[in-house]
């Protein structure tokens, strides 16, 4: 169906022929460019021969023409409003406007950026006090079903994940403190190893991280398309407080549900460790769980459960502050659910830090 | 011409689950025509446009572009063949990542042999087609109006000045000034390029004006396909209900 273009030169007169358009000049497009280049400046141009005429074949032409109508040109009428076209256009050389990076300006627009984050943190931190004082006036209003699906979605169906990892990671400290131990003869320390570091430390951090990656940033990409396809907006319409609807009861589903996955995995793991120790020390299971009330005082536990508490508050409040930033496009959501996972671990292990610093005289087993 | 068909549809069979969307369905579309395809909601035009489009198969039958099978297994020949054609989404599904500019320019930097001058000025002469300014390439397209949108969608499909256009709703959400100016530019495309234009629209003024032949999808198969005149007069009950009393003034 499609004939290749043809360009014939004879004594100062091209001729054109066959079809000139973008998917026929493909093939050979080089050797069209240096026959073009090769044809004498003021040439006569014969365009009646020409089956098909696209705009990408035109401004090859008027490119080559010098972009200017040539002296002597034959053109059938149809053609002529494509070339037209081209001709008309004005010609303008805009450059790409490039965003310049100054070191200066870099980190300028970063701490801008930082700040308007912590702005819009404390705004959300602000809303769910006032939501939770509303709710507190009028019980009645309580969204039941939201804040009950949330503890679903982030607690019950987070189970097994954190069964397997807990289960894992407590196998593999044990094993490898146990490898240690025995060197010094200290067999029955492991309980007190497992115990402090399972459930003051390990168990906390773990589940934040878990529930980052997978609570988080789906709150962040659900918020994020329901702005994008205006789903929050119709709320609003519908005279629904989105703060108190979307947000509010993902807060506290997170924030309930954290302290139980923690007790949760730090039971698995411990359960993990004790099976690596009977395996690798010959340390019976009563022995272990005799012995753990009295390497570990409870005060352990109760530290641990509030760091879960925290972390699931911050872990969802940094999730819905991105999501409610998310611009309509993919970009911005991409962007803003990787920045989501990223702050939310970043701040819980930075909670966690602090924690650490006030609680350093809490519950250590003075021996 | 009694050249080959442009699109060929044989025994197309669509089942969702339960619900049949169309059963033994064939058309043929030959170069050159301008064809709307009507149908009342859910009758399934949408899904017999993305089907032509390969990008959904059917339950059962044949679906052929230019004489290629779409179940070919030549990745080649398939790529060819899809560079051939161009689509009009609904909601003109733009990158929205990439700048208006960029959209229109993708498909051209794809075939990887133009130079970024030459491409310049075919996004300008596309922008310039569908009466956007060159100072809009800069925008993003979550910076569009509804009917830009649609317009640079249509900037984008023609980029390649494709021999078969697909349009889903083209005119729909534009105001009746720019979707005349729409047909106009369409009707001249197809004037000098010879496009083959197969189109599902709401749209009776779109369809009039710009339409050679039109299909009635209804009851699961093509029930009326034709010359527009031939069609729109007959007495098939679903284009008198669809066109009403005054379906001749259109014509």
């Amino acid at each position: 169906m499609i004939s290749a273009p043809r360009l014939q030169v004879e004594s100062g007169k091209v001729s054109l022929s066959g079809d000139w358009t973008l998917a026929a000049m493909l093939p050979e497009i080089d050797a069209i460019q240096t026959a073009l280049a090769s044809v004498p400046a003021h040439a006569s141009w014969d365009l009646s021969g020409l089956g098909r005429l696209d705009s990408a074949a035109a401004v090859l032409l008027w490119r080559y023409w010098g972009r200017a109508w040539p002296a002597s040109l034959v053109v059938s009428e149809i053609h002529r409003v494509v070339l037209a076209r081209v001709a008309e256009l004005p010609e303008i050389v805009q450059p790409h406007e490039r965003l310049r990076h100054s070191p200066l300006l870099l980190s300028g627009r970063l701490a801008l950026k930082a700040l308007a984050n912590l702005r819009g943190l404390i705004a959300v931190f602000g809303q769910f006090l006032l939501d939770a004082l509303y709710l507190i006036r009028h019980p009645r209003e309580w969204p039941l079903r939201e804040c009950s699906a949330n503890l679903y979605k982030a607690g019950a169906q987070a189970l097994p994940v954190t069964a397997l990892v807990g289960f894992l990671i407590g196998i593999t400290i044990s094993y490898l403190s146990a490898l240690q131990l025995r060197n010094f003869g200290a067999d029955l320390f492991i309980v007190n190893i497992l115990g402090i570091s399972i459930i003051r430390e390990l168990g906390p951090v773990l589940v934040a991280v878990l529930v980052a990656g997978r609570s988080g940033s789906a709150m962040t990409a659900q918020i994020g398309v329901m702005r994008v396809t205006e789903e929050i907006d119709a709320l609003s319409t519908m005279g629904v407080s989105r703060s108190l609807r979307v947000v509010f009861p993902k807060i506290f589903g997170l924030t309930v549900a954290m302290p139980l996955l923690v007790l949760w995995i730090s039971a698995i793991a411990l359960f993990g460790g004790m099976v690596a120790a009977l395996l690798q020390l010959d340390l019976s299971l009563s022995y272990f769980i005799d012995n753990l009330p009295r390497a570990v005082p409870v005060a352990n536990l109760w530290i641990g459960l509030g760091k879960g508490l925290v972390f699931g508050f911050v872990i969802a409040l940094v999730s819905c502050h991105f999501g409610l930033r998310v611009k309509p496009n993919t970009e911005s959501l991409s962007a803003n659910t990787t920045s989501a996972v990223v702050t939310s671990i970043t701040t819980v292990i930075l909670v966690d830090a602090v924690f650490a610093v006030f609680t350093r005289q809490i519950g250590v087993p003075q021996l | 011409m009694n050249a080959e068909p442009v699109v060929e549809l044989c025994g197309i069979h669509t089942t969702f689950g339960a619900a049949i969307v169309h059963r033994d369905l064939s058309l043929s579309v030959a170069p050159g025509q301008i064809v709307g395809l009507l149908g009342g909601s859910g009758s399934g035009k949408t899904t017999l446009l993305r089907e032509m489009l390969g990008l959904q198969r059917p339950t059962a039958g044949r679906v052929r572009l230019f004489g290629v099978d779409l179940d070919d297994p030549d990745q080649r020949l398939q790529r060819a063949v899809r560079r051939r054609l161009g689509m009009l989404f609904q909601h003109g599904a733009l990158f929205s990542a990439l700048s208006v500019f960029d959209n229109i320019a993708f498909p051209l930097r794809e075939l990887r042999c133009l130079d970024e001058d030459w491409i310049r000025r075919l996004v300008h002469l596309k922008l310039a087609m569908v009466e956007l300014d060159p100072s809009h390439g800069a925008l993003m397209p979550a910076e569009l109006s509804g009917g830009m949108v649609k317009r640079v969608a249509l900037a984008r499909a023609l980029a390649l000045e494709p021999e078969l256009l697909l349009l889903d709703e083209p005119t729909a959400g534009l105001d009746p000034d720019r979707s005349q100016n729409f047909v106009d530019l369409v009707a001249s495309l197809q004037r000098s390029l010879g496009l083959t234009v197969v189109m599902v629209t709401h749209d009776l003024a779109t369809l009039a004006g710009l339409a050679s032949h039109v299909a009635v999808l209804a009851d699961q198969h093509i029930v009326a396909f034709g010359p527009k005149e031939a069609v729109m007069t007959s007495d098939h009950p679903f284009v008198t209900g669809f066109f009403g009393a005054d379906r001749r003034k259109l014509l």
